[in-house]
């Protein structure tokens, strides 16, 4: 858990850098929020040993932050943790028992009750010490979604560097590429979910003729590909079984953004790639040493 | 260099006492022989107390198919048959015979036997990589198959241990003769030594010592846990695998190790029967660690003293090695034909951490070296769904402990499954019988 | 006006379609049950203990429904006269109820009593224990007190007691059903007959080895000394397997066995407090 965290850090150092003290008061709130809440559960509600130890509520809270604006109220950002922590983790059972991402419960909850807070999204760099009074301005595939030609009006440098509007932590690209290098190096996580979603949105935006270095790079599609998607609890057990759910998440996004009504869909197709893991993990088994094909476990 | 595809870890290797000699420990006053050496059946004894006993006398005799004979190491006299603690802490019967320091230790040895097969069931000698399983069992195949190959099991895989690296480098030529011997009973003409790539002293020797002898190659492994697993070996080195429930022999080989292989050599050429191993004394507090040549029934607590003492601040006292090997309950037992080392370790090496909630992180599934899914195994075997875990093949477990060692939870994995595995078996056996 | 006389109708339209299919399924799956069944589901305690050796409350209704003889099946746990408005339902006859049984515990090896020559670091849990060797008592067949029969009982009678280190059994909860005997991988504990006013006696031992390997395992243990076997006027103590047993239909409750115990091995229950007599439970 804690090298998760620690891989974010690249991440989470672009969004204090573009976006100022709106970024830190969201990063503080959210990840004392999520530690409170879980402490609050465990503590008055299940009657349990504590969990926060083991650091996942504190990434929960890190990843939540790193997927909102930097301008979102404090109060919003509460009720977040409170629906991440409460709704998606505690309410399965805790740690290793939710289906969902808890970070991503929280995130798509704000989405779809505050529309407004949660798609006004500040300019970088001019806003460095503005919090909720900070200019906003489009995010690059909210732009698209409503002119397509107009892909080519933003520069790849900004999208690298993170000097672009969007989620705090979305932004940066090559700040999440080293986040990921980190965790494959430290073999936290295994290449496979990552590259399948990436891969499989190159492939559908290339076939479909859209910009290839643009949909890769922009909105939370690497976020959600390196940190979201590879949370162990919610993802599956086999590689061959990742693989597929890396497909699945990759063709919902792009499908999402092509013709949804959301400029993005990485949050969603992240959560109903988590909603098929139980199924992944039931039809791909290892590859089981001396059995024939005939016996097939039945879980 | 080969290995086997499904699994396995690359484990730190610790081998502290590799390249050290074997180093024979004098006889103990007393030898006390368990009569519960081997899988099946104890053996029954043969001899009453005061009874005098040659070096290499039959003492108890096998009472079964699986059960396997027991000699005297010593030339002595017998005190008493009494009840003894295993490591484990249970009870066990046991002849104890006192050393009669005045008489020579002159061996009785075993009348000549032509047939191997015989010798071997004579000699009372049973696998020494630790499963203690009856040689002569393994060296009769089934009519129904046709081995073609004998594997030579020399992997070693389990950290620590270096007993059969020694016993490569002491005595090769042993084991090579013991290796025709195997091929000559059996009717295999093609036989691989298996070792790893970290024993490049023994390879090299046994690769020049074979190298006029045809029909048996020294293959070169790549050091992977748990490469030592019959079922695992067999696949490295053949690329077949052994159906669940099956003999290796129904895949066509034949899996001994290596120091099976030399008592094998020493029974039929120079008849003396299994009395004596090596073992691994290791640890990393201890100032003596070594490869001793210890003869069966040696108290723990004489090697221990050999290695250099238990250290003050000793956690837990192994029987085997870190992966496979048992905690001991006490050390107040006894050398047994199947232990290939003691493993002393501190007591901030051997503490089990407090466990944690599973978060599936999938670990224990790409590590299991039989392509389970010891997460669900643990799961199963907890709430008691035998028949779950049977549909999930938690029989087809060899507890090598893989999945215990990568869990970052820190889960007890393998201590479930065993028990859920034993649930398992009986329901299946019940199931056949009915 | 009409998108509202729009919306009533179609949703109407798929509410009756719904319940259309829905009757339809459940006519062409309907199970015809005995109602009997139902009506003896009714009297049993609902726990599904699986005392009876079935796998739960309605199996057994169901087994009662079918059979011909009810001399097979009986709930344990249930109250006295169960079985016998069961059979009124199915008419037949019920046989007659055995007394009253209770889960006593076969050790007496608490903390102070038993020797320990090592400690046990592994999962809480007495299978694997087991499995692992003799654990942290010196006694190989002594309560491993990690609590398996605790979280086996479904009626929450049994429980460790911190300072023996040892399962107290709440007579008032226990219903014999038999699912801690299962689950103790040692069998430890038995279902005794509860006894006249709970009275009891029993050897809290289960040790089989010969006496002086088991005196040093403990304090407590039965050495099979015999005393008992050789005191007790109504022949209902057996010595075998280096271990006493008192057989409860024979035994007359007089005591004499627990005075003449060398090792304080066999303990009674309930008897009234007496002087010189310590009762242990």
């Amino acid at each position: 858990m804690w090298n998760v965290a620690l891989a974010l850090l690249p991440a989470t150092a672009v969004a204090l850098w573009q976006f100022g003290i709106g970024a830190a008061i969201v990063l503080t709130a959210s990840i004392a929020g999520c530690m409170a809440v879980e402490y609050i559960i465990n503590r008055f509600m299940l009657r349990r040993r504590f969990t926060l130890a083991n650091g996942s509520a504190f990434l929960t809270g890190l990843l939540l932050a790193l997927n909102l604006p930097s301008n979102l109220p404090v109060w919003t950002v509460l009720i977040g943790c409170i629906a991440a922590i409460g709704i998606g983790k505690m309410a399965f059972g805790g740690l290793g028992c939710n289906i969902f991402n808890p970070a991503l419960v929280g995130r798509v909850f704000l989405l779809l009750s505050f529309p407004m807070l949660m798609t006004s999204w500040p300019l970088p760099a001019e806003n460095i010490w503005n919090y909720t009074d900070a200019t906003t301005g489009a995010t690059i595939l909210s732009i698209l979604k409503s002119d397509p030609a107009a892909a080519s009006s933003v520069g790849m440098t900004a999208e690298l560097t993170g000097a672009t509007g969007g989620s705090m932590g979305e932004t940066g690209a090559v700040a999440i590429l080293l986040g990921f290098i980190w965790l494959l190096w430290r073999r936290v996580i295994s290449w496979h979910i990552p590259v399948s979603i990436i891969a499989s949105v190159a492939i559908l935006t290339a076939i479909t003729g859209g910009n290839i270095a643009v949909e890769l790079t922009a909105g939370g599609l690497l976020l959600g590909a390196v940190f979201m998607a590879t949370d162990y609890v919610t993802s599956p057990m086999t590689h061959k079984g990742m693989i597929i759910y890396g497909l699945i998440i990759g063709i919902i996004t792009v499908v999402i953004r092509r013709w949804g009504a959301y400029p993005e869909g990485v949050s969603f197709a992240i959560l109903l790639g988590n909603g098929v893991t139980p199924l992944i993990n039931l039809w791909c088994k290892p590859r089981r040493y001396g059995e024939t094909g005939k016996r097939r476990a039945v879980a | 260099m080969k290995t086997f595809s499904i699994g396995g870890l690359h484990l730190p290797e610790n081998k502290l006492t590799a390249g050290q000699p074997v180093e024979r420990l004098p006889l103990p006053a007393e030898v006390t022989l368990l009569l519960s050496q081997h899988i099946g059946a104890p053996a029954r004894p043969i001899v009453k107390k005061g009874d005098t006993v040659m070096r290499g006398q039959l003492v108890a005799e096998p009472s079964g198919a699986l059960s396997s004979a027991i000699h005297s190491p010593v030339c002595g006299t017998v005190s008493r048959i009494d009840t003894v603690k295993t490591p484990q802490g249970l009870s066990a019967e046991a002849i104890i015979i006192k050393t009669d320091e005045s008489r020579p230790d002159a061996l009785c040895s075993l009348s000549p036997c032509s047939d191997v097969v015989e010798a071997t069931r004579a000699a009372g000698i049973v696998g020494m990589g630790g499963a203690a399983f009856p040689t002569p069992v393994k060296l009769t195949p089934p009519a129904d198959t046709q081995p073609d190959t004998l594997i030579i099991n020399a992997a070693e895989c389990e950290p620590f241990l270096t007993c059969d690296h020694a016993l490569m480098l002491a005595d090769p030529d042993g084991v090579i003769s013991g290796i025709r011997l195997i091929m000559q009973a059996t009717g295999v003409n093609h036989c691989v030594i298996a070792i790893e790539s970290n024993k490049p002293d023994a390879i090299k020797l046994l690769r020049r010592l074979t190298a006029s002898i045809p029909g048996i190659e020294v293959m070169i492994m790549q050091p992977r846990y748990p490469q030592g697993g019959e079922k695992q070996l067999t696949e490295a080195v053949t690329g077949r695998m052994i159906a669940s429930g099956k003999l290796p022999a129904a895949a066509g080989v034949i899996v001994h190790n290596v120091a099976t292989a030399r008592a094998i050599h020493r029974a039929v050429t120079l008849g003396e029967p299994l009395i004596e191993r090596i073992v691994t004394v290791t640890g990393p507090a201890l100032s003596r660690p070594g490869n001793y040549l210890a003869a069966i029934g040696t108290p723990l607590r004489t090697l221990i003293e050999a290695a250099g003492g238990l250290p003050e601040n000793t956690g837990k006292v192994i029987i085997g090695g870190p992966m496979m090997g048992r905690a001991a309950a006490t050390i107040d037992s006894f050398t047994v034909k199947g232990m290939s080392g003691i493993l002393v370790l501190p007591s901030d090496l051997s503490s089990r951490q407090p466990e944690e909630p599973c978060i599936r992180c999938g670990r224990c599934v790409s590590a299991c070296p039989m392509g389970l899914e010891p997460y669900l195994l643990s799961t199963y075997s907890r709430m008691n769904m035998t028949d779950e875990a049977i549909d999930a093949l938690v029989a087809n477990c060899i507890e090598c402990g893989s999945c215990s060692y990568v869990c970052p939870s820190w889960r007890p994995l393998t201590d479930f499954i065993r028990i859920g595995k034993q649930r398992a078996i009986s329901v299946l056996k019940s199931r056949k019988q009915s | 006006m009409h998108i509202i006389l729009i919306s009533i109708i179609a949703l109407g339209a798929l509410g009756i379609i719904g319940s259309i299919m829905l009757w339809g399924v459940s006519r062409r799956f309907h199970v015809d049950e005995d109602p009997k069944i139902g009506l003896i589901e009714q009297l049993l305690p609902g726990a599904n203990c699986g005392g009876c050796g079935r796998s739960g409350c309605h199996d057994f209704a169901r087994a009662c429904a079918g059979a011909s003889s009810l001399d097979n099946l009986i709930c344990p746990a249930s109250e006295p006269g169960t079985m016998q408005k069961i059979a009124a339902i199915t008419g037949l006859e019920a046989k007659k109820s055995d007394e009253p049984k209770v889960a006593v515990i076969r050790c007496g090896g608490s903390c102070d009593k038993r020797t320990r020559f090592s400690a046990y670091d592994g999962p809480a849990s007495c299978a694997v224990a087991n499995s692992l060797g003799a654990a942290d008592g010196n006694c190989p067949f002594g309560c491993l007190g990690c609590g398996d029969c605790v979280s086996a009982c479904k009626w929450h009678a049994i429980s460790i007691d911190p300072s023996s280190g040892l399962p107290v059994v709440d007579e008032d909860a226990c219903t014999a059903c038999g699912a801690c005997v299962k689950a103790c991988p040692r069998s430890i504990i038995e279902l005794r007959r509860k006894g006249p006013r709970g009275m009891r006696i029993w050897v809290a031992c289960s040790n089989r080895e010969k006496g002086a390997a088991a005196i040093k395992e403990c304090k407590a243990a039965c050495i099979a000394c015999g005393k008992c076997a050789r005191t007790c006027s109504h022949d209902a103590i057996t010595v075998s397997g280096n271990l006493a047993y008192i057989d409860p239909q024979k035994c007359r409750l007089c005591k004499k066995c627990i005075d003449i115990c060398p090792t304080g091995a066999i303990l009674s229950a309930n008897f009234p407090p007496k002087k010189n007599i310590s009762t242990t439970e």
